[in-house]
Order: structure tokens, then C-alpha cells, then sequence
């Protein structure tokens, strides 16, 4: 574990773009290759990124395309255009989510406390993503980096409330140092 | 709480988790031709064992895909999953 001080982080709204069709059709890959420059990863749980913007696997046919550089409305378009003709989806919720960031060496003791999901690095290594439960409300979890870094989906309307129960999570370890629990 | 292994997930709480009933309950293809009875026996009579059940779940909070669980409902064991469309595992199967 590093000593990095463990924080919330409030990343607001970012590009989502949730795409529906089938990995094992050469040709949908192929066009999801060719608008956002990532194929989508078939391994449950896994991402394929490169630079700022990344894939996450939502289900066997269900991405979500994220990038914190391009508006989701072109890259919608882009993806719609090369995906026309082919038994595929593509739906633009950039505007649905807000993202959070766990950051710091009791990242994972803070998410514990409201997520059955086992975020120990031999179960959760970087770059993996989950659909889970987080204080009750839908997540979408995304280890960003090996700090480490979880990022959180989580629906607007549920935001707030969200970042109550993170900064009411996180309290007691915002004044350690960050290498021993209490 | 039952740990119920999703096909794509992998093990996950059950709260995660919404059952959808019983298992293998085909639609009548002309529901009008059927009697009040044979009507209410599709809809609402189950045969609730006591024992190996199969059920139909869905990962609501994971991936959001339906599969079927053979679920022991005295021991709570889940003995297999497998997909829907698929064949109910017989016993002794596992």
C-alpha cells in the first residue's frame, strides 16, 4: 500500500455512451474500432483505454464508451455513422451519471463499508470494472489506476447522495497517514 | 444471504440479485382457446418443492442478463447455473 492520502474526488458528468451489439461479429468490432479507437473487451468485467478515453464492459452485448475528451454528442454520431446497418445500439447518457474518484491508500476500506465487492488487488486489478451495489444505490466501479483509483458511475439523481455517504465514509481516514489502519 | 454465481459475473450477493419465479413455464401459444382453468393454472399454479427448484434470476445491479438457478430450497445450496433456453440439469447430474 502507498502512503497517498486518501480523498474524494467529484469528476461531474462525463462522455457515456452505452453501445449494444455483438462482439463475436468481425464487423461490429471493427466499427467500434474505428469510431472510438478501442475494441470492446468480450472478458466479463474488463476495459480496453487508451489515453483518456476507455471501454467498460456492462454485459456479453453492453458497453460503456467514456472519454474525458471528446462531447458525447459527436461521439455518439461518429459511433452511430460506423455502426449504421449493423444489429447494434448506441445511446448517449453522458448527461444521466456523475462520476466520483476514491483515491488513496484506504480506497478500498472506504468503498467496503457500502460494497459486497471483493476490491482486494488479487480479486480487482487495475483496469477492471463492476456493476455492483454502493450504499444501497447502482454503481458502476472502474480501477483507474494502481494508487489506487476507483472511479464511480453513479445516477445523477442519486449523486448528492452519494457524496454525503462517501465524505461520511471517508472521514476517519482523511487526517492518517495513510500506511496503518486504526 | 445466498452468493449466487452470475454466468458473467462470477459469485455475487444475493442483493444484487431479483428472482423471477419458477423456471421453464412455457406461454400458451393461443391463450384464448383456454379454459378459466387451464388460464389460472398457467398463471398462477407453481409447483413449489421442497427440494431442488429451478428458478429464473436476473443480475438487476450486475450485467442485467437472465440465466436459470437450480436452487435446493431446504439447504439453500444453489447447485448450478446455466442459461435460459437451456435443458433443467437432472438429478445426479451434479
Amino acid at each position: 500500500m502507498s502512503g497517498e492520502r486518501t480523498a474524494i474526488v467529484e469528476r461531474g458528468s462525463r462522455t457515456s455512451i452505452v453501445v449494444r451489439g455483438d462482439a463475436r461479429d468481425v464487423r461490429f468490432v471493427r466499427a467500434m474500432a474505428a469510431a472510438t479507437g478501442l475494441e470492446p473487451p468480450v472478458a466479463p468485467g474488463t476495459t480496453a483505454h487508451h489515453l483518456l478515453d476507455a471501454v467498460l464492459w456492462l454485459g456479453p452485448d453492453e458497453w460503456l464508451v467514456v472519454s474525458e475528451t471528446q462531447p458525447g454528442h459527436a461521439l455518439a454520431s461518429r459511433m452511430q455513422q460506423a455502426l449504421q446497418g449493423l444489429h447494434a445500439a448506441v445511446i448517449d447518457v453522458s448527461d444521466a451519471r456523475v462520476v466520483y474518484a476514491v483515491t488513496g491508500a484506504h480506497a478500498r476500506d472506504v468503498l467496503a463499508k457500502g460494497c459486497a465487492l471483493d476490491l482486494h488487488p488479487r480479486a480487482f486489478s487495475l483496469g477492471q470494472c463492476a456493476s455492483s451495489l454502493l450504499a444501497e444505490v447502482p454503481v458502476l466501479i472502474h480501477q483507474r489506476s494502481a494508487e489506487p483509483c476507483f472511479e464511480l458511475y453513479v445516477a445523477r439523481s442519486v449523486g448528492e447522495y452519494v457524496r454525503a455517504w462517501l465524505r461520511a465514509a471517508v472521514r476517519e481516514h482523511l487526517h492518517a497517514s495513510g500506511g496503518s489502519s486504526p | 444471504m445466498l452468493l449466487i454465481p452470475c454466468p458473467w459475473c462470477g459469485p455475487r450477493d444475493e442483493t444484487e440479485f431479483t428472482c423471477g419465479g419458477e423456471a421453464h413455464i412455457v406461454t400458451p401459444r393461443a391463450p384464448e382457446d383456454l379454459d378459466d382453468e387451464a388460464w389460472g393454472e398457467f398463471l398462477y399454479l407453481r409447483t413449489n418443492p421442497k427440494g431442488r427448484c429451478a428458478e429464473r434470476w436476473v443480475h438487476t445491479h450486475g450485467c442485467r442478463r437472465w440465466f436459470n438457478v437450480l436452487r435446493d430450497t431446504v439447504t439453500e445450496r444453489i447447485l448450478t447455473v446455466y442459461e435460459v433456453g437451456a435443458r433443467p440439469p437432472q438429478a445426479g447430474d451434479d
